[in-house]
């Protein structure tokens, strides 16, 4: 009954377990979150979520810092405590309680104050894959987030207040080959055809096929051939609106039509005349590669470059000899109506290029490893290889340092006052946030914390900020009712709010420990009456 | 004692908003000490799903201070499942989904009353739901949240066509596919319904027979020819395909990698196979618990009116940054669901067969319906047209498909009575001939 040859693979329970999220970010994204460590302070109902999120897809470990005690109102808000926990360890009991998620993740506490450690041993954060700082005072902040910029270890800072959730990110330099966007853009060369392609595609003649074999030539041979014919005579490729018309038309005046059936019309021949807009167009370096490229960190490699620069500088390189000016070729063909044996060996021909490209980006890595004095094992060829499928897409991104924010010597503010200009803008909530940490830090509350201290505390909070908005620059709040309402809030962490910012702040250190997909860049604020977000670079 | 002032400290964020009044609050909104007690020992939420929004959305909705919940889901839970249903053990592998949800919670939140329902919601009737508040939707069915909608669109009262707003029960319903997600809030009746905006959904992927018979050039044509044809023809466990059986999966990719290799297609992997086979759809942690949380909130809000509601549709994307975008998706006027007014279906020939009328049903993408029964009063008495889930009925109204509309009996302006498995109740439809005469 059931066949020989060949076996199906036995299918180890990690990967059943795991299966739906490996269809996301792959085995290797897998094998990164298995070696992260990441640090949570404080294990607020904020600080618990996002660990629920990382300990669930099998981070590798955690470690909480947090010295208070659980309290009746923690156990409110916050799932990984338990009522018969009031009085204990926070960071005891969350770490407990969070392990029971997954056997497969470690994870310990330190059941100490941020600033003790911060203070007492500054090498405490040296080996953290991320940190993740929930409700941490202005002081502790800047602190953390100085010596973190110093590591280079990314800093994401979580914060929310009533129905007002807020995140920063803080990383000085983060590259990322996998970004997998939404859209991808073929890398088909129509106009640049390398050796192989153009001697494929000229031993086709389309005039002389059978009527069978034209309605199943590849749309992108047809394409190419009008192309050839288009070029022939105007010389250039077609660029306006006008002249993709024209070619479209050209293409359907090449449908070959059946006598007895004046409807038929050829499929293959339709997708070209579709394939005008996304595939006719120059092949070229995107403006952000480019800049990868001639990044100074691509150009002035040292024994200390990371293996990305490295391939970077590896791809430059062969694009300004055998790529001709182009990157590696991505070697991926789209599906198109065509019979199985010429769009396998049109496949084919582009698979072998993409394998022969990043094999001399790969000849040229193992040069430039040798030129630095590394070991040409520092950097495995399947990652020369990943690099160059993803050539077109790479993204590196540059930071600040969130202390920056908080001296006002060096803090740019043009940004606040332009977006204040728009009543609409969600940069009040940052504003607004900047003063409850102010407030915070003078009052060791948080504005409108007990009830009968509402009203005095809208006028406190009110100074607070415009103390700070002076400090920037800018002219005082036109209008009291976000004040009001933070007092309203009176520091109160609403578990649905901190459950929404929780998620969002694990994946973005998913994103930051698998080095796939781009991490907000820098600031995300949300406001949960609204459902309104938006994001901003401080 | 861990009495009274454990219990009131334990809610004081909740308090603080629901006790105090705010410049952006609802209108209608009165700040008191009552509005908790309503959420803690009245207001009652039906959560449909205890997947991956499910056990999110328990969590939530006990945190923010809702007690009287039921939860149904008919699933048990699967090894698959633990990389984000946090309320499930290795343990509870093989239990009810919904029992072991519910019981976790209820241990976990003191005073929490979940119940569950191990069952399909068309197994529970109108008086069933007609005593919830709110229903939450965790659902990943197109077809179960077509068919809630309906059942809240049922419960609608209407006296002298203005709605009874009492009978509203407002549906939120999340969604969430890989790093992507959307929420949705619905005021049956008052704004946008699931049918209203069908189009929404993309169309299932699906390949040409003769693509996959023919000229296969991707491992997925492979795995569907041995699905579809292959399967059938061998039948090699003598009884339809179960993606849960590691021995059909191993048969499936046994052969499909065989059809692979005869045609030189590259890639086809077991992940794959398993894929397309069961229609997996990615799953992470992350994106459910940020889905669910935003319709607690929503659930909160609406519960307590402290605030407006979302209007009425957000989606969200966090592949590239964060991204968020909310707008208000419209009521059709002639919804088949929730208009009152019955959809009008143009027929635009003499020759138009009952078997067009079928299939029209099913692929217009604002209709998408699957197995549709058709009845209608013809000469004054009520006539099966065609049923297809009854085999006898089944078989006396086939030889009905082939008949022309005229010849039915059916004449400009006839309403058609539609059952099918998207909607609890039968829904009208009106003929509209649009050819005129000459064409016959
Ligand atoms: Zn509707």
């Amino acid at each position: 009954m059931a066949s020989p040859a060949p076996k199906s693979p036995e299918q180890s329970e990690r990967n059943r377990k795991y299966d739906r999220q490996l269809r996301l970010w792959g085995d290797h994204g897998q094998a990164a979150l298995e070696g992260a460590h990441v640090c949570i302070i404080n294990a607020t109902a904020l600080g618990t979520e996002i660990l629920k999120s990382l300990v669930l897809p099998g981070i590798g470990a955690f470690t909480i810092v947090d010295g208070k005690k659980v309290t009746s109102e923690d156990i409110g808000a916050n799932f990984f405590l338990e009522t018969d926990s009031v009085g204990k360890s926070r960071a005891q009991v969350a770490t407990q309680m969070l392990l029971e998620l997954n056997s497969d993740v470690r994870g310990d506490y330190i059941d100490e104050e941020p600033d003790q450690i911060l203070y007492n041993s500054p090498d405490f954060f040296n080996n953290f894959t991320v940190v993740v700082a929930t409700c941490l005072a202005e002081k502790s902040l800047v602190l953390l987030s100085q010596r973190l910029w110093e590591l280079n270890i990314p800093l994401i800072v979580c914060r929310t207040i009533g129905f007002i959730a807020y995140m920063r990110i803080q990383v000085k330099e983060h590259m990322v080959i996998e970004t997998h966007p939404d859209n991808e853009i073929p890398d088909l060369r129509l106009d640049k055809p390398f050796e192989t392609l153009k001697k494929h595609v000229d031993s086709v003649n389309l005039d002389a096929l059978s009527f069978k074999d034209h309605s199943h030539v590849p749309y992108l041979i047809v394409l190419y051939k009008f192309l050839e014919k288009w070029i022939l005579s105007k010389g250039e490729l077609p660029n306006s609106y006008k002249e993709k018309s024209q070619l479209k038309q050209m293409i359907r005046e090449g449908m070959r039509r059946d006598e007895n059936d004046i409807s038929n019309s050829e499929e293959n021949f339709e997708e070209a005349v579709k394939a005008v807009n996304t595939c006719v167009g120059h092949t070229e370096i995107p403006e952000n590669v480019t800049n990868i490229l001639n990044d100074d960190q691509c150009i002035n490699l040292t024994a200390k470059s990371s293996s990305f620069w490295i391939i970077a500088k590896a791809v430059k390189d062969f694009v300004e000899n055998e790529g001709g000016g182009l990157l590696p070729l991505k070697g991926t063909l789209p599906d198109m109506t065509a019979d199985t044996e010429k769009y396998i060996t049109l496949q084919q021909i582009y698979h072998k290029q993409a394998i022969a490209d990043a094999e001399a980006v790969w000849r040229r890595t193992l040069q430039l490893l040798r030129q630095l004095g590394k070991s040409s094992d520092s950097i495995p060829e399947r990652d020369v290889k990943l690099f160059c499928r993803h050539a077109l897409n790479i993204h590196v991104g540059r930071g600040t340092c969130i202390a920056d924010e908080y001296d006002c010597k060096v803090f740019d503010a043009s940004n606040i006052v332009q977006c204040l200009e728009n009543p609409e803008s969600m940069m009040i909530y940052y504003v607004i946030l900047r003063g409850v940490e102010k407030f915070q830090t003078e009052y060791n509350s948080y504005p409108g914390e007990f009830d009968d201290q509402v009203e005095p505390d809208i006028v406190k909070l009110k100074a607070c900020i415009t103390k700070l908005l002076s400090e920037w620059g800018c002219g005082p709040l036109v209008k009291d009712d976000y004040v009001h309402e933070f007092c309203r809030f009176g520091g109160a962490e609403l578990h649905s709010v901190s459950g929404f910012l929780g998620g969002l702040a694990a994946q973005e250190v998913i994103k930051f420990v698998t080095n796939q997909y781009k991490p907000v860049h820098n600031t995300f604020i949300y406001d949960a009456v609204t459902s309104n977000s938006g994001t901003f670079f401080f | 004692m861990m009495g009274s002032d454990h219990m009131h400290r334990r809610w004081s964020n909740l308090r603080k908003v629901l006790e105090r009044s705010g410049p952006f609050c609802r209108p209608d909104f009165e700040p008191s000490t009552e509005t908790l007690q309503f959420l803690l020992d009245n207001c009652k939420i039906l959560v449909i799903g205890a997947g991956g929004l499910g056990c999110e959305l328990l969590k939530d909705l006990g945190l923010m201070g809702f007690r009287q919940i039921h939860i149904i889901d008919m699933d048990t839970i699967e090894l698959s499942n633990l990389n984000r249903q946090f309320l499930f053990r290795h343990k509870d592998i093989g239990s009810s989904k919904a029992e072991v949800a519910a019981k976790f919670i209820n241990s976990r939140i003191p005073g929490c009353n979940v119940i569950s329902h191990c069952c399909k919601i068309q197994d529970k009737a109108e008086d069933f739901y007609r005593q919830f508040h709110i229903v939450i939707c965790g659902l990943d069915s197109i077809i179960a949240r077509r068919w809630i909608n309906g059942m809240l669109l049922s419960l609608l009262v209407y006296e002298d066509g203005e709605l009874d707003r009492s009978s509203v029960i407002p549906m939120i319903d999340g969604g969430t596919e890989g790093f992507k997600g959307n929420v949705r809030v619905i005021l049956p009746g008052l704004t946008a319904c699931i049918e209203c905006t069908l189009d929404l959904y993309p169309p299932q992927v699906t390949y040409p027979l003769c693509t996959i018979a023919n000229t296969p050039r991707l491992p997925e044509h492979c795995i569907e020819y041995v699905k579809v044809i292959q399967w059938p023809k061998e039948n090699p466990f003598e009884c339809a395909i179960d993606g849960d059986d590691p021995q059909h999966i191993n048969w499936i990719y046994e052969k499909s990698i065989e059809r692979a290799a005869q045609f030189g297609i590259q890639g086809l992997t077991y992940r794959l196979v398993q894929g397309v086979v069961k229609n997996i759809i990615p799953a992470v942690a992350s994106t459910n618990a940020v889905i669910a949380a935003a319709c607690a909130t929503e659930a909160f809000k609406l519960a307590s009116s402290c605030s407006a509601s979302l209007n009425n549709y957000m989606v969200l994307n966090d592949i590239d940054g964060i991204y968020t975008y909310t707008y208000e998706a419209e009521k059709k006027e002639d919804c088949v669901a929730c208009s009152q007014v019955p959809k009008e279906i143009e027929i635009n020939s003499p020759k138009f067969k009952l078997n067009d009328l079928i299939e029209f049903l099913c692929e217009k993408p604002d209709l998408q319906m699957k197995n549709p029964g058709l009845t209608a009063y013809i000469n004054g008495k009520n006539k099966t047209l065609y049923m297809q889930t009854v085999a006898s009925i089944e078989e006396r109204t086939r030889e009905n498909l082939t008949k022309t509309l005229v010849e039915l009996g059916l004449r400009n302006g006839s309403e058609i009575n539609v059952a099918d498995i998207t909607t609890p109740s039968a829904i009208v439809l009106k003929l509209k001939f649009v050819y005129c005469n000459s064409d016959m």
